[in-house]
């Protein structure tokens, strides 16, 4: 059962690849939404691998992503708008601010790590807002000059462009993401998860692995961040803001913490429910997702990635 | 001859309490030393101050010509010295192959790799499936840490401690908890490891450890009362005294 994984793919996880492509073709009127989803589960999975493989808290993610649509969108703003080099600049530079603050980050308990990296958010949204003259503080950053994608896909208005090019990002940095799981770098990161007490016992540091982690989910919630301002061709402080990290979470726990997939499915739930339950009622859209949130946390811990695994396996033994 | 480990006025102070008190000890290669006392005389802080898990108040610890007291603790056990745990200290949701190849790959210093996976790393899986089958756990390899009884989890604990290829084994009340019939079990494997490994244990029964040990240091309230040979240390009216007339109690 637990036989070591290795990176071959399962017929569910192709027909879960599947799913974004049929989606392209079944709702064309979707495809903005689409996008949005597929930038939110990319943001969802670099804090899968902070929160679900090295049990690292944190309320501030969107301090990572909110820099790496500033990066993105600041770039294409004064004349750099090839989109896949302000995807590596944005991750580089969300990557540099992960490791200069997991420092701070590492050395700390949960509740410290909660504390940190809320402060950290909090003080890049200030800096966002009051730098106006750079960031276009509350009104933002708008984009007019975002090249083509391999100087041939445009970001047209039909948002064709911008889900394929979301898609194909999500997808390699999930292969990424799959791979140091199932590595022996991940494997030292469930140890810390399982047991931070006896890692040092059998030789490890631990403190180096968690800035490693720390500062590569940084760097991809960076170009989750720089897909954003690309594909919408704006950036507001809000990519900044804690609803942002907060939303976060609820997506990565509703669909389950530690297996990847969790992030990408809590992402679609939660991205699609809002926008239905919005549309029936705008204004209370929240309550529902707040008891389906409490109900899933009651009923079925591990998320609905959690539930499936745990029903798969009563099943299996019949 | 160096001896494999030795400490040098080592002191540790909790408040007004002295946990240890100036013990000075050295543990000569392939020694087979047994650690005994009361309660509350210390043991299990000393072989925190050994491995790093606590800083000392006073003192050095070398192992073999190096001082390593200011070495943290996973630098020691990289330098060959690692301990077990009196509770369990394991990794619940890691299998018990994923365990001991987890500190195998950790020895090798290739807890860094992330370009491929742990399924490829042959060399790794091979040697754990070996320090499985030589503790009898070969069965158990896909069974997760947490679902594995009690006594084997004991074993496991070793088996981690073998996969960082120790020099120098600490075993914290190794058979703590399980019945005298699988502790004897247990011992027997320990016995059967190489010369070349130095084993330091805590042990409470007195049966194994004058079965097992070579020698014998009796700690009590923080300190070193004794030293010697198990003949030495059983004749000895002191030792009697203070710890093996209240053992007989207990």
């Amino acid at each position: 059962m637990t036989r070591l994984p290795t990176l071959s793919w399962s017929r569910a996880e192709i027909a879960f690849w599947l799913l974004p492509i049929v989606a392209f073709f079944v709702f064309p009127h979707y495809l903005a939404l689409g996008s949005q989803v597929m930038i939110a589960a990319l943001f969802a999975l670099s804090l899968d691998l902070i929160l679900g493989y090295a049990r690292i808290i944190s309320l501030g993610h969107a301090a990572f992503f909110g820099l790496g649509a500033y990066t993105a969108g600041l770039l294409a703003k004064h004349g750099y708008g090839e989109p896949l080099s302000g995807l590596a600049a944005a991750a580089v530079v969300a990557a540099a601010a992960g490791w200069i603050t997991s420092f701070l980050v590492v050395r700390g308990q949960d509740l410290t790590r909660l504390m940190v990296t809320l402060g950290i958010g909090l003080m890049l949204y200030e800096t966002a807002n009051q730098w106006s003259s750079v960031t276009g503080g509350v009104d933002g950053l708008s984009i007019t000059e975002m090249k083509k994608v391999f100087g041939v896909f445009g970001f047209g208005l039909d948002g064709r462009t911008a889900y394929l090019y979301s898609l194909a990002v999500l997808f390699v940095a999930f292969n990424a993401a799959r791979l140091i799981v199932r590595s022996p770098f991940g494997l030292s990161l469930k140890g810390i998860r399982e047991g931070e007490r006896r890692m040092p016992a059998i030789g490890a540091s631990v403190r180096r692995k968690l800035v490693a982690i720390y500062t590569v989910a940084a760097g991809i919630a960076g170009i989750a961040g720089a897909l954003l301002a690309q594909t919408t061709q704006f950036v507001g402080i809000d990519v900044f803001s804690f609803e942002r990290s907060a939303d976060l979470m609820i997506m990565l726990v509703l669909g389950g913490t530690g297996y990847l997939y969790g992030g990408l499915v809590g992402a679609a739930v939660f991205m699609i429910l809002q926008d239905y339950l919005a549309n029936l009622n705008p204004v209370y859209w929240q309550f529902w997702l707040g008891l389906l949130l409490v109900l899933l946390v009651l009923f079925a811990r591990g998320g609905i990635i959690g539930g499936f695994d745990t029903l798969r396996r009563r099943f299996a033994r019949g | 001859m160096t001896a494999a480990l030795r400490t040098h006025g080592l002191s540790k102070s909790f408040g007004a309490l002295k946990a240890n008190r100036d013990i000075s000890l050295s543990f000569d290669a392939g020694a087979r030393h047994a650690l005994i006392g009361p309660n509350g005389a210390g043991k299990t802080t000393f072989i925190n101050l050994l491995t790093g898990a606590l800083a000392p108040s006073a003192g050095d610890v070398f192992l073999g010509d190096e001082r390593v007291t200011a070495l943290s603790q996973h630098a020691r056990v990289q330098r060959g010295m690692t301990r077990t745990f009196q509770i369990n200290t394991l990794f619940p949701g890691l299998s018990t192959l994923e365990s001991v190849v987890l500190a195998a790959l950790e020895r090798e210093r290739r807890g860094g790799v992330w370009w491929r996976t742990v399924a490829g790393e042959r060399a790794a899986l091979d040697e754990a499936a070996e320090i499985l089958r030589r503790l009898r756990l070969e069965r158990d390899a896909d069974t997760l840490t947490r679902a594995l009884p009690y006594g084997k989890q004991r074993l496991l604990e070793i088996a981690l401690a073998l996969a960082t290829r120790p020099t120098v084994l600490l075993l914290d009340e190794p058979a703590a908890g399980i019945p005298a019939a699988e502790s004897a079990e247990l011992f027997q494997v320990i016995a059967q490891l190489p010369r070349e490994v130095t084993v330091v244990f805590i042990e409470h029964d007195m049966g194994l450890v004058f079965r097992f040990a070579e020698r014998i240091t009796v700690l009590v309230g923080g300190a070193v009362l004794t030293e010697g040979t198990p003949e030495e240390i059983a004749a000895d009216g002191r030792v009697r005294e203070v710890y093996l007339g209240e053992a007989q109690h207990g």
